[in-house]
């Protein structure tokens, strides 16, 4: 036996190896627990290099691509073409800053507006493996991050964390196959599930091939999966079209369309609304409404103070009747009053009621 | 300086200066190629086909010319791999292990100091590597994942070229 085992140590040793592997793939399966310490070791060994180096890309890629880009200049126009380079150093460096500064903001707005408890996180690094649609975030359990969280953007749902380590979190893409959730359609609230393909397209399945479902619907989150709060954005219907047993919809998923690095976890979910189909998926870019003018000829807020002109048409007709007024001037009986004077303060405007300033929106 | 003449040299009173890094490197060399795999990816998407420690793995086992080291080495990597994966441990410590044995194998048997065959065995290995993890996935886990065999014949020509002049940078370190 020990001549066996000696002469075929290496055979030996492999197979020990392979089935003690397969042992602990079996006892992972059957009971659907993992081995977290080897999986904390691994992620605490590699995350926290990830982040630096994610850190250094972040603030210096810019500057360094722009040097080596410089050190090609050569001849007479090597000063000229330095300076250049230089000017596109600063101007690539602000635009990313500016970038930097949208993407933050528009967090900063949706996580402000959502009434979801929400926490920003970075994107770090992908999970290992072929096809993999997992990545790994900057916040963890120090943070509060639990697994099953959901993960949005402001244009959608992204993905949801599927492991927490204590410096960061796995989370999950909606492109994943693995990844489900309950969703619903806006137009004519058909229920479904999302399931991610491996591929940018993501799949609606169990929708009857009856249902009225056509190519740019919405659909969101129904909530039904309890992990996405209801009313969520998840993307436009690309393709729909009959199926062998249900509807065969693909719904492009708007959350990470545009590529992700930051992301919302949701901490707190609650549940909203589906938008009624009426109204536009497009967010609509409006002003702040320009502050009062104290100056009589100027143009007046009159939707505040009661009075029955509102239109700019209106405003524009009283002044000229003031300015009539002020000059003797009777409109339609010839002649042309003199416009370019300062016509008196209207009198008989009702004074404007106290207001008190409403509280800023969230 | 190959395994055989380090006893050579260590009986004549010579450490050779490898020797006292090579436990150093042998950690770290995998540790980066799993930081390559988790990182660049995020950034390059298109270098995501790039198995680096599946080229660790193979040059180590190919230029110790040992079964045994191969396999605990495909072994160790495997499962760090699978650490870092959301999928359960073991996959890849398995497929690693066989590549580690089998590659260990092809070492005593090949000149794997040339780049020829150098090229053909990470071709070799990396198509192996694909089909059984695909195997394995359907078999013990019964994912419905796909496999694509022309393109992981192009994956493995690509990893098989990268191949090359990894070597020969991992034979100066």
């Amino acid at each position: 036996m020990q001549f066996l085992l000696r002469r075929y140590r290496d055979l030996t040793l492999l197979v020990l190896v392979m089935v003690s592997q397969l042992l602990l793939l079996a006892w992972q399966v059957r009971t659907g627990q993992d081995v977290r310490l080897i999986r904390v070791w691994a992620v605490s060994g590699i995350m926290p290099l990830a982040r630096v180096v994610e850190f250094f890309r972040a603030n210096s890629v810019g500057a360094i691509k722009e040097y080596v880009v410089l050190w090609d200049a050569k001849g007479e126009n090597r000063e000229l073409k330095e300076e250049v380079g230089k000017l596109r150093m600063e101007n690539h460096y602000l635009k990313n800053e500016l970038a930097t500064a949208d993407r933050a903001r528009a967090l900063a707005v949706f996580q402000s507006s959502s009434p979801s408890k929400t926490l920003a996180a970075r994107l770090i690094g992908s999970a290992t493996g072929a096809n993999s649609r997992v990545v790994y975030i900057d916040r963890g359990s120090n943070s509060g991050v639990q697994k099953g969280m959901a993960v949005v953007t402001p244009s959608g749902i992204a993905g949801k964390i599927v492991a927490s380590y204590p410096g960061v979190s796995q989370m999950m893409l909606v492109t994943d196959p693995a990844f489900a959730a309950g969703v619903i359609s806006r137009r004519n609230k058909v229920l479904g599930t999302l399931k991610g393909q491996g591929s940018n397209v993501t799949l609606v399945d169990y929708v009857q091939n009856e249902e009225d479902v056509k190519e740019g619907d919405w659909f969101y989150t129904s909530g039904d999966d309890r992990i996405f709060p209801k009313g969520l954005p998840v993307g436009q219907v690309r393709l729909s079209r009959h199926g062998r047993t249900f509807k065969e919809i693909h719904i492009a998923p708007s959350g990470i369309q545009d590529g992700i690095e930051e992301v919302l976890i949701v901490l707190d979910g609650v549940h909203q609304s589906i938008p009624e189909a009426g109204e536009t998926s497009q967010k609509l870019h409006m002003l702040e409404r320009p502050p009062a003018e104290s100056s009589p000829d100027k143009m007046i807020d009159f939707s505040s103070t009661g009075s029955k002109v509102a239109t700019d048409a209106d405003q524009v007709m009283q002044k000229y009747r003031r300015i009539g007024a002020a000059q003797g001037h009777e409109y339609g009986g010839g002649g042309v009053p003199n416009f370019n004077i300062t016509p008196p303060p209207p009198a008989a405007e009702p004074k404007p009621p106290p207001q008190t300033p409403a509280p800023k929106q969230p | 300086m190959n395994e055989l003449e380090t006893p050579l040299l260590m009986s004549r009173g010579i450490a050779p200066e490898r020797s006292r890094w090579r436990w150093v490197i042998l950690a770290t060399v995998p540790l980066l190629a799993l930081m390559f795999q988790v990182y660049v990816p995020m950034l390059v998407s298109s270098l995501s086909f790039v198995e680096l420690p599946l080229l660790v793995t193979l040059h180590m086992a190919l230029t110790r010319r040992s079964s045994v080291k191969g396999l605990l080495y495909g072994a160790a990597v495997g499962l760090m791999q699978d650490a870092l994966s959301n999928r359960p441990l073991g996959m890849f410590g398995m497929v690693k292990t066989l590549v580690g044995f089998f590659a260990g194998r092809a070492g005593v048997l090949m000149d794997v100091d040339n780049a020829v065959v150098r090229f053909f065995t990470a071709l070799v290995f990396y198509f192996f590597h694909q089909l059984f993890y695909w195997f394995l996935a359907r078999g013990l886990l019964g994912q419905s994942l796909e496999f694509d065999a022309l393109q992981t014949a192009f994956f493995a020509l690509l990893n098989a070229a990268a191949a090359v002049p990894l070597f020969q940078l991992l034979d100066r370190i």
